[in-house]
């Protein structure tokens, strides 16, 4: 539909072979890069260890290392979640009434410029060190990226869509149901892809304070006994978990939003 | 089957009230063709939405099958100047849309509908294209789609609001052949807002013309060429040469200074 000038197709840009393989190659060449500096450099593996190095140091311990990132893990899905089921309402809400945005708004504002690091140990002082203090550390770094999109999403609805709507004497709930939550879906989307990546920040940031679990406190004390390598297993891991979550949200868009392929 | 008695419409705008429609007297017969004509910012879509029931009027009454409008009829249809279908759904289930939003309908009602919604589409040319999305398919049948959704309840009145000017010349004309076939099918009464005076000949019973600021009633024309009327190869040129030339004629008469920037073609 859109008639702007495309750039250039090719197999690169239209194969799905090309999809999986090109992020494939940008890895390598990274990793590669990486390697060759640490042997190039002889950079000594407590300043920056070898991707073999860090390799190796994963197979020493893996059960451990995945189970911390099984902690990680959890702290992040259910922070996510909460902000979603938080979020969203909220952002429903604010779209309604002009008063309320007025409201909140500001407020909305303040939390977020809040470094969230610097109330991690606040956290720790009003919830304990149990695994609220993480998840409500998550729930705040993902919550704004959430609501700023939903409301955004749900203030692009055409105007002929609506006046359809009206014409076709449909009620408020029908409005709301068919035609605008289902219009904003691509963009609350958008907001869900930006937050899940804030949500594992979140969840390290949340254990590098009171924590005794999980893949920030394996980084916290792999710098207090200076294993460099340790650091950087568990700073793999947790890339590598933000990137599958990333892609899992992307499919799920893709399964549940096929129409919404074509505008972007 | 419409009727509108004095009829005039006041908008409060940031630059103080502006007149949009003044006095207007129009009684529109059962099954007829009527069309709207005239520039931009002359009301046309105003007193269209008026009928539909999604303005009140400022003053006057406006009557639909004996009936004081009072919001949206569902013997009523609107159709738009963009196709205005929901992305995510499919053809078919576009069309479908005014059927599934009336709670009125049962499951045998709907089956009956789906037939009917089969049926519409084979008419425009669209079988085969019922399970597409939107974005599949060419402006000229999305507008397709749309004139499906809004026949698919078998409306008593069809409202369109430049149904087929943001599409290219040769589609438009061929959407407008087909809105004539399908019309002489049909007992539908359809008003129909245009600035194409082609359209409004091909098509029309009679010809509102509206002049711009406020929008009055300028003249009412009536149109007496036989159908199938069609444009090109005609056995009736010297008719439609006249009336295309009164018309302009109308249009271009007592123009206003004034020219409103151009809200007919809004940005895709």
């Amino acid at each position: 539909m859109t008639r702007r000038t495309m750039p250039r197709r090719t197999w690169l840009t239209d194969s799905p072979v090309a999809a999986v393989v090109l992020p494939i190659i940008g890895l390598a060449v990274a990793i590669g890069l990486w390697w060759g500096a640490t042997i190039a450099f002889s950079i000594q593996p407590y300043l920056l260890p070898s991707p073999w190095d860090v390799v190796v140091k994963f197979f020493e311990q893996p059960g451990y290392l995945l189970q911390e990132t099984g902690t990680s893990l959890l702290e992040t899905i259910e922070g996510f979640l909460l902000a979603i089921v938080i979020g969203v309402p909220i952002a429903l809400v604010i779209v309604r009434s002009v008063v309320l945005e007025r409201l909140v708004y500001p407020l909305l504002l303040m939390v977020n410029s809040i470094p969230k690091v610097a109330i991690a140990p606040l956290l720790v002082i009003w919830m304990g060190f149990g695994q609220w203090p993480k998840v409500v550390m998550v729930l705040l770094m993902c919550f704004f990226p959430i609501v700023i999109s939903t409301a955004q999403g749900m203030k692009s609805t055409p105007t002929e869509l609506v006046e359809l709507m009206r014409s076709l004497n449909a009620s408020r709930a029908q409005e709301f149901f068919k035609l605008r939550l289902r219009y904003a879906m691509p963009q609350i989307f958008t907001g869900f892809k930006v937050a899940i990546s804030l949500a594992v920040i979140g969840s390290v940031i949340s254990e590098f304070v009171g924590a005794t679990k999980g893949l920030g406190y394996v980084i916290q004390q792999s710098g207090a006994s200076a294993d460099t390598t340790l650091a950087f297993a568990a700073i793999t891991l947790l890339s590598v978990m933000s990137i599958v979550l990333f892609y899992a949200l992307v499919l799920l868009e893709h399964w549940l939003l096929p129409w919404a392929r074509e505008k972007r | 089957m419409i009727r509108l008695d004095g009829v005039g419409q006041v908008f409060d705008g940031r630059e103080g009230r502006v007149t949009a429609l003044e006095k207007i007297d129009l009684h529109v017969r059962g099954g007829e063709f009527v069309t709207l004509i005239g520039r931009s910012g002359c009301g046309k879509s105003t007193l269209l939405r008026l009928i539909a029931g999604l303005l009140p009027p400022t003053s006057g009454a406006v009557q639909v099958a004996g009936e004081p409008v009072t919001g949206p009829r569902r013997d009523v249809s609107f159709m738009f100047q963009r196709p205005a279908l929901l992305p995510w759904r499919s053809v078919l289930s576009n069309v479908m849309l005014p059927v599934e939003i009336d709670k009125g309908t049962g499951d045998r009602g709907k089956a009956a509908y789906r037939d009917r919604a089969h049926q519409l589409l084979e008419l425009v040319g669209l079988q085969g294209f019922e399970r597409r999305l939107p974005h599949e398919l060419s402006g000229g049948m999305q507008q397709r789609v749309s004139l499906c959704r809004s026949l698919i309840r078998d409306p008593q009145v069809m409202l369109m609001d430049e149904p087929f000017s943001a599409l290219d010349a040769l589609t438009r004309t061929e959407l407008s052949e087909e809105l004539q076939r399908i019309k002489m099918e049909l007992s539908t009464t359809i008003v129909f807002v245009t600035h194409s005076i082609e359209e409004a000949v091909l098509l029309a019973d009679r010809v509102v013309v509206l002049t711009p600021r406020p929008g009055r009633m300028r003249e009412v024309v009536d149109i007496d060429i036989p159908r199938p009327r069609s444009l090109g190869q005609n056995a009736h040129l010297t008719e439609v040469a006249a009336i295309s030339g009164q018309l302009h004629a109308l249009l271009a008469e007592k123009e206003s200074g004034e020219v409103r920037p151009v809200d007919e073609v809004r940005p895709r």
